[in-house]
């Protein structure tokens, strides 16, 4: 397991890393970039993302979550709530 | 007023694009006439049918039609009802009945289709604060039978017994939880490794449900689908399955030795408000499943077609999803959209339909031809079957864009 370090602003940090390679618009990243309306992923480039972030910190990311889940920002919010759980 | 169908735009713009190509709409194909489980007439052409799960071609079996006749005549073409009121005729029993002697099982629930019945399952059996893990390649019906009930979701890597072990030690060891596998995976017709996945769901607590609406009728001893062929059918808990494939009419259903199983009947809202299956369609479906419990003949049959199909298509150089023939779906593997309905539609135009598939149904951006076999497909029906496919090939420059 890696030590990745669970405070918000590297959570933040470390979730831009997953999501670039997925962002084939080249979209600046920030935290109120949206996921269905600007980086336009579809729903199972989502599903993965999730996984990849599951396995990163070890957490459990139910799909049922998503539908609230629509900027980066508010994934960081989510991740770090459940990391420090 | 906003226009609520705008929303589709993007996809209305993106089957324009293809028409304006000069192809014609592979989901808006009409059967005019269907001779066989074979064979059917489309713009006027006969057609070979290699993309129908048909698997057993019980559709026009004799004793199945005869017993569909006789139940429309004495019981009318509708039961107007739901199966906990006024829709459960003697036929509704009979088949759940034949469905307990196939699966050699204590209890059979009838649902008026397949997709219901993964609806209804999943969506009832697991309710607030349990987990479903499902396989990620899951079909729709499992998918949306997840979005209708209250649990958690979880997804695991398809067929990776190592991502579903990762994902249950995550959950609390307390919770309710429900593992959700397919036999077969109609998209690429991949089959699962059960005898891992379901040890490693039940050495985490979990019950554990597979759907076999693909593997129905010719995988295991008694025909009863992958789990019956892995030997692992003591640990599964729940099977749902299909009279759409092998069974050859339509209906849905679940069978399991569950002793409270007979309670689902009442809670299980895809179930309970809704019309039962007409009279005619349970008769039949009664009659081709008692039928399939003695159709060893037939299932030899399935597997040598499926076998010369695949080796077939291989020694001509196409790319195909499973390097051996898994199950009775060979899926070709095509290099985009574009090329996929040209060549769909050549294949088509030299007489033979399969299907097309292609994102979000198949997996990430794969694109796929998906032939299926039937037992009653003969040897020369698959040799110019092949004969076409090199055809159409050649006419739309298939391997010189691969090469590329």
């Amino acid at each position: 397991m890696t030590a990745t370090a669970t405070d918000r602003a590297s959570v933040y940090v470390r979730i831009i890393e997953l999501i670039e390679p997925l962002n084939v618009k080249k979209v600046g990243l920030a935290e109120n970039t949206s996921f269905a309306g600007d980086l336009e992923m579809d729903s199972l480039t989502v599903m993965d993302l999730v996984a990849s972030m599951e396995d990163e910190w070890d957490i459990v990311m139910p799909l049922n979550m998503l539908p609230d889940l629509e900027t980066i920002g508010q994934v960081a919010d989510a991740v770090t709530k459940l990391v420090t759980k | 007023m906003s226009d609520l169908l705008s929303k589709f735009d993007a996809l209305i713009a993106e089957r324009a694009g293809v028409l304006a190509k000069g192809v014609r709409d592979p989901f808006a194909i009409v059967m005019e006439e269907v001779k066989s489980p074979t064979v059917a007439i489309i713009d006027g052409n006969e057609t070979i049918l290699l993309g129908t799960y048909n698997y057993m071609g019980m559709t026009f079996d004799p004793d199945v039609i005869a017993a569909g006749q006789d139940a429309l005549t004495r019981f009318g073409a509708g039961t107007t009802g739901s199966r906990v009121l006024n829709g459960t005729y003697q036929g509704h029993k009979e088949c759940e009945d034949a469905l307990k002697e196939f699966y050699g099982m204590d209890h059979a629930m009838v649902f008026s289709t397949g997709y219901q019945a993964n609806l209804g399952m999943v969506a009832t059996l697991a309710g607030k604060g349990d987990y479903i893990i499902l396989d990620a390649d899951s079909h729709a019906s499992i998918y949306d039978g997840c979005y209708l009930g209250n649990a958690d979701i979880v997804r695991f890597k398809h067929n990776s017994a190592e991502d579903l072990e990762k994902r249950l030690r995550r959950l609390p060891p307390e919770a309710g939880k429900l593992v959700i596998l397919e036999g077969v995976y109609s998209m690429l017709g991949d089959i699962a490794p059960l005898k891992e996945l379901v040890a490693i769901a039940k050495a985490h607590g979990a019950m554990v449900l597979v759907d076999e609406a693909h593997g129905m009728g010719f995988f295991g001893e008694n025909g009863r689908g992958v789990y019956e062929a892995a030997g692992v059918a003591d640990d599964v808990d729940f099977v749902v399955g299909t009279f759409s494939k092998s069974v050859g009419t339509v209906g849905g259903f679940c069978v399991s030795n569950h002793p409270k199983f007979e309670i689902l009947r009442l809670v299980c809202r895809p179930y309970t408000f809704t019309a039962s299956l007409p009279p005619a369609v349970v008769a039949s479906a009664a009659t081709s499943i008692r039928k399939l419990m003695h159709a060893g003949d037939k299932r030899a049959r399935l597997w040598e077609m499926t076998r010369k199909l695949h080796g077939g298509l291989q020694a001509r150089g196409f790319r195909l999803a499973t390097t051996t023939p898994e199950s009775a779906i060979v899926s070709v593997l095509m290099p985009d959209q574009e090329t996929t309905v040209r060549m769909w539609q050549a294949m088509l135009e030299l007489g033979v339909y399969v299907n097309m598939s292609r994102p979000p149904a198949t997996p990430a951006g794969v694109f796929l031809l998906r032939c299926s076999l039937c037992a009653e497909h003969s040897a020369a029906q698959l040799d110019t079957v092949l004969e076409r496919f090199s055809m159409a090939s050649a006419a739309i420059g298939l391997f010189a864009l691969a090469a590329e």
